[in-house]
């Protein structure tokens, strides 16, 4: 890696600014895992195909493996380390307890990020629109089936 | 004991917060100081010698620490069943994708040129890619014959029914490779030192297949060898076998540098190197009587294992045994067959071997009914095995299943009936035909025949020093909840609140061998064995004057006190079999599994004939699974193995290039979203099973076996043509309809041929 080519880039992740020096085509993906050590946010396929590596970015979900870090210079990033505080749980991550919408685990990450942009959107979603709105997020565990029962929940505020 | 206050209830699951926060460490999530990252440089050719290995220019090799297989220390293979795999190529590829040099680098962004720059020069041997060539023998690729293991199962005299038969019934069914597709990457962290020997970190199902390969690979003594499983990302058998070779070459970078080496697949890499389900080819022969029931048959069931017998014996025992399904077969002949190929071993898959075999059978059901001028329900009907009948291993069913009042249920459920009249009526006109269809099936629990006697599965239930309770095992949690479920029976064993029972993370130091988490044993076999020990556990403290009616402060107290007194409270379980048990390894006969799980599935579907996409409209899922411990786990595992089954038979087609798969992505490899997908409604019975905590069956595997089967009898109830092969795309019913019409044929219309 020539030293020349790493430029200053600033991001706010969780809420917290950081200053990075990197290539400007370093994935925020490994940004976001191995130097600022949030390694919540997984990588599945790394070709933007799974969605386990969703996050926000300024409010729009982004599959963070397809995302070059200069394009996120002065970007508000949240991954699922900045959903709630400390060792609590937000209504999604309950729901997704509650429900069994998660099993494995490694896409759940993405899930969650993915249904918190759509109940951003849509605060009261059809279970249409739920599934429409997860399905760039592949999960093989569970046939989504309690994924979306859990989406309805959260909405509903139903959850624990 | 009293009531049951905690199987049956939805818990919470023990890993369940660590997963919806982020916090839950996959193998990819972990780094040891000083780590190097190693990859593997493979063939490119499907059969061939190596003749030259070249480092290329432009890389610097001193950089890197290379491995082959002369730094093996120990045997050059990845022991499973058969010695024949190696670890790393020496000499003579057998498929593409084949491990040849392992490379380390301190930094993983240099690997890829560096794997670019190894050039292999081969000589080139003939290699086979199908069944077919195989069997023709034109090349042998292993052993004497191309065949990696046969069985023949013979109940009466096949040979007396073709004469009594008023209809024989041919056809041949075909079943495609399906690839696992865990989201998680396989991985691996392996560290060395002389005096603690090695240790490896991954994602994986079978601990102690790990240790006992490590074990021969290294050349070390089994206290020198550690596995330890860290949280898994999915696995579906995907994670069985192929971890074992993953660990030998991390193990070996690991010994050759000294530093701990992370081996972390790319999803190309693990798509196309390693394992996927069996392709096979299932021929019937079937004698009906006029009113429709099985006089006997013939099949003949063959799957392709790929280059190295790796699982394949054991996949093909499974298949065979569910090759007769869930009816009475008065005669039957399966001949069985494991063939070689040129294409990487194909592997565990949920249902392991049984979806393919069963797909081919519940096909065969509807052809029969057909020829018989029988409904699909009524064909089925007339040949359920009842209570007290014999399967085709000569297994006699004791448990008081009635398929006949399973089916009818599902019938109901499905509104099977109503929908069938009205798509016969509505698909007289337009463009979409909907069809409905049914599979009816069984699936065998625990390893097969004496396997679990030879495993003889042991766990360990201890008391802590505060007065909780650890279970001990080294079944691996990958999603189906593991934990969960153990915890529950031990808590509900020692009458205590489900927070005082805790589980160890798999660790070979730690945990005895439990077996593998495969073969929907865990919650049956292995739950029974917790249960047992957690009994053991409890008489141990009420003889050291715990109360019987306690409360959960007092056995904490007793327990807590134990510890102190003693040092420790362990509390061991071990299998044995059931007496009674009889199984002919030779002849292949008796009794195949200890418990069956029992179902009925219907499929409805939408064919539009001007697109010829498939929709699966509805879908009902209802089993007897003995008692279900957990209800949302349960209800999540039949939902994601409907799931799977609905990819397998309309959506994942491997597509083979000279024995390399060549759409090793998931941008070509399409497996279903939450768009593609029906509601799934998932529904129980419960009869309960002796063999099994607190009645249990497996379930893991059993939802696999029956929506492929279901969803193309649901198509050919559309279409009213048959169909034979999965996956079953839109092109290839396209190319069936359109070669199979005759041109005024009213299916499709007009423009489109």
């Amino acid at each position: 890696m020539s030293e020349s080519r790493l430029r200053e880039i600033s991001l706010t992740v969780n809420g917290a600014r950081q200053t990075i020096r990197a290539l400007p085509m370093e994935r925020l993906l490994d940004v976001l895992r191995e130097r600022l050590l949030l390694t919540g946010t997984k990588e599945g396929c790394g070709e933007g195909e799974c969605g386990s590596c969703s996050v926000l970015m300024n409010g729009s979900l982004v599959n963070s493996c397809l995302v070059p870090l200069l394009q996120a210079e002065g970007a508000e990033v949240t991954t699922i380390e900045g959903l709630a505080p400390g060792a609590q749980l937000n209504s999604l991550q309950r729901a997704f307890l509650d429900f069994g919408g998660a099993q494995c685990g490694i896409c759940t990450p993405g899930m969650i990020m993915a249904a918190s942009h759509l109940l951003g959107k849509k605060p009261r979603p059809t279970p249409d629109e739920i599934k429409e709105g997860l399905a760039g997020n592949l999960c093989r565990c569970t046939g989504y089936a309690q994924i979306c029962d859990a989406v309805a929940a959260a909405a509903r505020g139903d959850a624990g | 004991m009293t009531t049951e206050r905690i199987i049956g209830v939805s818990v919470p699951r023990k890993e369940g917060r660590d997963k919806v926060t982020g916090q839950a460490q996959y193998i990819d999530d972990l780094s040891f100081p000083g780590m190097l990252h190693g990859v593997t440089v493979r063939s490119t050719i499907p059969r061939g010698k190596i003749r030259n290995i070249t480092f290329g220019p432009g890389i610097e090799w001193n950089e890197f620490v290379i491995v082959s297989a002369k730094d093996i220390p120990g045997k050059n293979c990845v022991t499973l069943i058969v010695d024949d795999q190696p670890c790393l190529v020496d000499g003579v590829v057998n498929h593409p994708e084949e491990p040849i040099l392992l490379l380390a680098h301190p930094n993983r962004h240099a690997l890829h040129q560096a794997v670019a720059a190894v050039a292999m020069e081969y000589d080139p041997l003939p290699a086979i890619f199908t069944i077919d060539e195989s069997e023709r023998k034109t090349q042998i690729v292993w052993g004497a014959d191309n065949t990696f293991k046969t069985f023949l199962v013979e109940k009466g005299n096949v040979d007396s029914v073709w004469e009594q038969a008023d209809h024989i019934v041919e056809a041949e069914y075909t079943t495609g490779a399906q690839e696992q597709l865990y989201i998680e990457n396989n991985g691996m962290i392996a560290s060395f030192d002389a005096t603690s020997g090695i240790t490896v970190w991954g994602s994986l199902q079978c601990p102690y297949y790990v240790h006992k390969a490590l074990m021969k690979l290294c050349n070390l003594p089994e206290n020198k060898v550690r596995v330890v499983q860290t949280e898994t990302g999915g696995a579906f058998g995907g994670k069985e076998e192929y971890p074992s070779m993953i660990a030998c070459h991390a193990a070996l970078l690991a010994i050759k540098s000294g530093k701990p080496v992370k081996i972390m697949y790319d999803r190309m890499e693990d798509m196309t190197a390693t394992t996927k389900r069996h392709p096979s080819r299932t021929r019937h022969r079937t004698a009906v009587s006029s009113d429709g029931r099985i006089l006997g048959g013939e099949i003949e069931f063959v799957v392709d294992g790929g280059a190295y017998a790796t699982l394949s014996s054991v996949v093909l025992s499974r298949g065979t045994i569910h090759a007769g399904g869930a009816y009475y077969w008065p005669n039957i002949r399966i001949r069985a067959k494991a063939v070689a190929t040129n294409a990487p071993p194909h592997g565990a898959f949920r249902g392991f071997g049984a979806p393919q075999s069963l797909f081919a059978l519940e096909r065969h059901m509807d052809r029969i009914a057909e020829v018989v001028g029988l409904s699909p329900v009524e064909i089925r009907r007339r040949n359920f095995l009842k209570t007290g009948q014999t399967t085709s291993t000569e297994q006699i069913i004791h448990e008081p299943i009635d398929m006949d009042q399973l089916l009818g249920r599902g019938l109901e459920l499905a509104d099977y009936r109503a929908k069938k009249e009205q798509f016969q009526k509505a698909n007289k006109t337009g463009r979409r035909k909907k069809g409905i269809g049914i599979a009816t099936f069984l699936h065998g629990a625990g390893f097969t025949g004496s396997g679990e006697r030879y495993l003889a599965s042991q766990v360990r239930v201890e008391g802590l020093a505060d007065g909780r309770v650890r279970v001990l095992v080294s079944s691996t949690e990958f999603g189906q909840g593991t934990k969960t479920v153990l915890c529950q029976i031990a808590a509900e064993e020692l009458n205590l609140p489900y927070d005082l029972v805790e589980i160890a993370q798999p660790d070979t130091d730690q945990v005895p061998n439990s077996g593998p988490t495969v073969a929907s044993r865990t919650v049956m076999v292995v739950g029974k064995l917790v249960q047992s020990a957690a009994f053991g556990l409890r008489q141990t403290l009420l003889a050291a004057g715990l109360t019987e009616e306690y409360s959960a402060k007092e056995f904490l107290a007793a327990c807590s006190r134990y510890v102190a007194q003693h040092g420790e409270l362990k509390s061991w379980a071990r299998y044995e079999p059931p007496p009674g048990i009889f199984w002919d390894d030779e002849k292949y006969r008796g009794e195949a599994y200890a418990a069956y799980a029992w179902a009925v599935y219907i499929a409805e579907v939408t064919v539009d004939l001007a697109t010829y996409g498939v929709t699966v409209d509805d879908f009902v899922a209802l089993q007897e699974v003995g008692k279900v411990l957990h209800p949302l786990l349960a209800r999540g595992q039949i939902t994601g193995g409907v799931a799977q089954g609905i990819g397998f038979a309309l959506y994942e087609k491997v597509v083979w290039q000279q024995g390399r798969m060549a759409n090793g992505q998931m941008t070509n490899y399409i497996m279903p979203t939450s768009a593609d997908l029906p509601a799934i409604r998932v529904y129980f019975e419960e009869l309960g099973n002796e063999h099994g905590a607190f009645g249990a069956k497996g379930i893991g595997e059993l939802p696999m076996d029956g929506p492929a089967p279901a969803i193309v009898n649901a198509i050919a109830d559309a279409l009213g043509a048959p169909f034979d092969s999965i996956p079953l795309l839109p092109e290839d019913i396209f190319l069936k309809l359109t070669g199979q019409l005759r041109p005024e044929g009213s299916l499709v219309p007009e423009g489109v041929r």
